[in-house]
């Protein structure tokens, strides 16, 4: 198994099976038929409507708030416990090993990929913004990871396990984790 | 703690969509068939009911389980959801078994149902990535695929894993599957089909990646005594095991491995574990149910496996937690042919054939993977196989294990949080 297949072939083809993007609108309908003989209703297709759902949530940070706050003011705060000195890259307020109560720290803004990958395809709110690269980051002297975005690299062959990277954040905080993302280093 | 046994089970069959029919509907078609193969239990025998589905996003629909209970006629019996992720159905098996192994109940019904064609598949993808945390991971990534290409592209950095073996599983259970009318997707493909199609997060491709389905499936747990008077082949329940792990991969610490009876400690002088290439709910569910069914050594000990194979690195990953193999070494065991079936031809050379043969049923990947239900159809699979009855409930018999007496079920949630084993004996 020498030969390695780690990309769709570019090369033309022909695709019988495509299809027009389907849009979820249905039809206004002023009149169901329906049959004289109630038998017949068994075999009746089924009504399928649209029914849209909106939801604005207050969604709070809780004890994670901080982090955030970090973000805007271009800073990675992890926490460490007092402890264990268990440090995590992605904060908790109490130590999963011991149970304390950990304290705020800044992790550094260089660190390296634990490991990656490239998303052509996703969920719907991030759809718009495929393909885009996730990356698993370690730093040094911490012991838990973070997950994080990398641009800078145009697709998963520019990207290699242990490849130095650093953090950039943007001006305009969202107050969302992809404030940070990284980048390659030089 | 008392004995339990499975006595019958059934499954909807899995499709895309089923417009056709609500929830309910197909919880009743599953329940009805699994009726219709003990007729010896008559619906006032049954004690009570577990019922399960992942997501209330997906029915839209809040306490879907009474009105599935009610449908079927149970009411004004016990039942409780049970929901943890993909391992859902698992869990709901387990939950069966504790209301019978306990003595509350007698005989107890599990069902288990999706209805994912509610939504188109991107949308889904999110009510998916909901069950991964909401404040550092959805917001970031908030796609499962890639959290679990993620994971395999560092198996593959630390044990050079290749993207042609995670190919040879979804060969493997897209074949099994041809033989099983219960399944979504019954494909004969080549590993050049596998690593062409669609490139969803890399190295995952299309062809790696279970399908979202509609589906239901009911398995019924009774004693010790109801089993005896109910069928003349119950299937024995001698193991189960539960394990959980943290959220966020981010978090997945690194320490010892835990050691099954067949491991040593230098086999992983090196290894962190169980960093973000393993899943240590798989090892801690799988040791707790060998050490009840009195395994020591699984891949000698057990005849066949149907593990959660929602991609097919999570299948190899998986080999590696049961102990099938290693830890490092399920990319070989998959390549010399071990968990393929002795008598179908994969059009591949496989120098080791068929020595456990793991997901027979096609798993996850071809059958599809309608949450709630996957792990009791799990269960549902494995109990045909041990009966010795595919050919009476599949149509064919290309698919009957010649020994099939001891078999492993394994349900399994986002990147390896809960993960449930069951071990299934020959209980005549």
């Amino acid at each position: 198994m020498a030969k390695i297949f780690n990309k769709a072939k570019k090369a033309p083809r022909y695709n019988p099976a495509a299809k027009l993007e389907e849009v979820m609108t249905g039809t206004t309908v002023f009149n169901v038929p329906f049959p004289k003989d109630l038998d017949a209703l068994k075999d009746m297709s089924p009504i399928v409507i649209k029914h849209p759902y909106y939801v604005e949530y207050l969604h709070s940070y809780g004890q994670d708030s901080p982090f955030f706050a970090g973000l805007a003011n271009r800073k990675i705060l992890g926490t460490r416990c007092p402890k264990c000195d268990y440090t995590y890259a992605t904060p908790r307020m109490h130590c999963t090993h011991c149970g304390e109560e950990t304290n705020w720290v800044e992790i550094p803004q260089e660190g390296r990929v634990h490991t990656f990958t490239t998303c052509y395809f996703g969920s719907e709110e991030f759809l718009k913004e495929t393909p885009f690269h996730l990356v698993l980051v370690e730093f040094d002297g911490v012991d838990t990871l973070l997950l994080a975005r990398l641009i800078g690299v145009d697709g998963p062959e520019d990207i290699r396990i242990g490849m130095k990277i650093r953090a950039k954040f943007r001006r305009n905080s969202q107050l969302k984790p992809t404030d940070v993302y990284f980048v390659p280093v030089a | 703690m008392r004995p339990v046994y499975m006595v019958s089970g059934g499954v909807s069959k899995f499709e895309k969509a089923r417009p056709d029919a609500t929830f309910q509907k197909m919880v009743k078609e599953a329940f009805d068939y699994t009726m219709g193969d003990v007729p010896r239990l008559k619906p006032s025998m049954i004690d009570g009911s577990v019922g399960s589905y992942f997501s209330d996003h997906f029915t839209r629909q809040l306490m879907a389980g009474i009105m599935a209970t009610d449908y079927l006629g149970l009411c004004p019996k016990p039942n409780k959801r049970i929901e943890g992720g993909g391992a859902t159905g698992g869990l709901c098996f387990q939950g069966a078994w504790e209301a019978v192994a306990s003595g509350r109940m007698d005989v107890c019904v599990a069902f288990g149902f999706e209805t994912m064609s509610h939504v188109q598949t991107w949308k889904g993808n999110e009510f998916i990535a909901l069950a991964s945390d909401v404040n550092f991971d959805y917001p970031v990534g908030g796609f499962y695929s890639g959290y679990y290409a993620m994971m395999v592209n560092r198996h593959m950095h630390e044990f050079g894993t290749t993207v042609e073996q995670l190919a040879m599983v979804s060969v493997k259970n897209h074949m099994n599957a041809y033989a099983n009318p219960y399944a979504q997707k019954r494909k004969k493909l080549t590993i050049q089909d596998v690593r062409n199609s669609t490139m969803v997060a890399y190295p995952l491709t299309l062809l790696d990646i279970c399908v979202m389905s509609d589906g239901a499936a009911v398995c019924i747990l009774a004693s010790e005594e109801m089993a005896r008077k109910l069928t003349d082949r119950p299937v024995k329940i001698t193991g189960v095991g539960t394990g959980t792990d943290m959220m966020r991969m981010a978090d997945r610490p690194h320490g010892d491995v835990i050691l099954a009876p067949n491991e040593k400690k230098s086999d992983y002088k090196n290894l962190k574990y169980p960093g973000v290439h393993s899943f240590r709910a798989g090892r801690s569910a799988g040791l707790q149910a060998y050490r009840m069914a009195g395994i020591t050594d699984p891949k000698k000990e057990i005849d066949f496996v149907e593990l959660h194979d929602a991609y097919t690195s999570s299948e190899i990953q998986t080999y590696e937690d049961l102990a099938l193999c290693k830890y490092g070494e399920g990319g070989k065991f998959v390549e010399e042919g071990h968990p393929f079936m002795p008598q179908i031809d994969y059009g591949l050379k496989l120098k080791k054939k068929g020595t456990i043969p793991v997901n027979p049923s096609g798993g996850l990947i071809a059958c599809g993977h309608p949450v709630g239900a996957t792990g009791l159809m799990q269960a549902v699979f494995a109990f045909w196989q041990i009966q010795g009855t595919i050919k009476k409930h599949y149509g064919f018999p290309d698919l009957q294990l010649k020994k099939a007496n001891r078999g492993l079920i394994h349900s399994h949630a986002g990147t390896g949080t809960y993960v449930t084993v069951s071990i299934m004996e020959r209980g005549w």
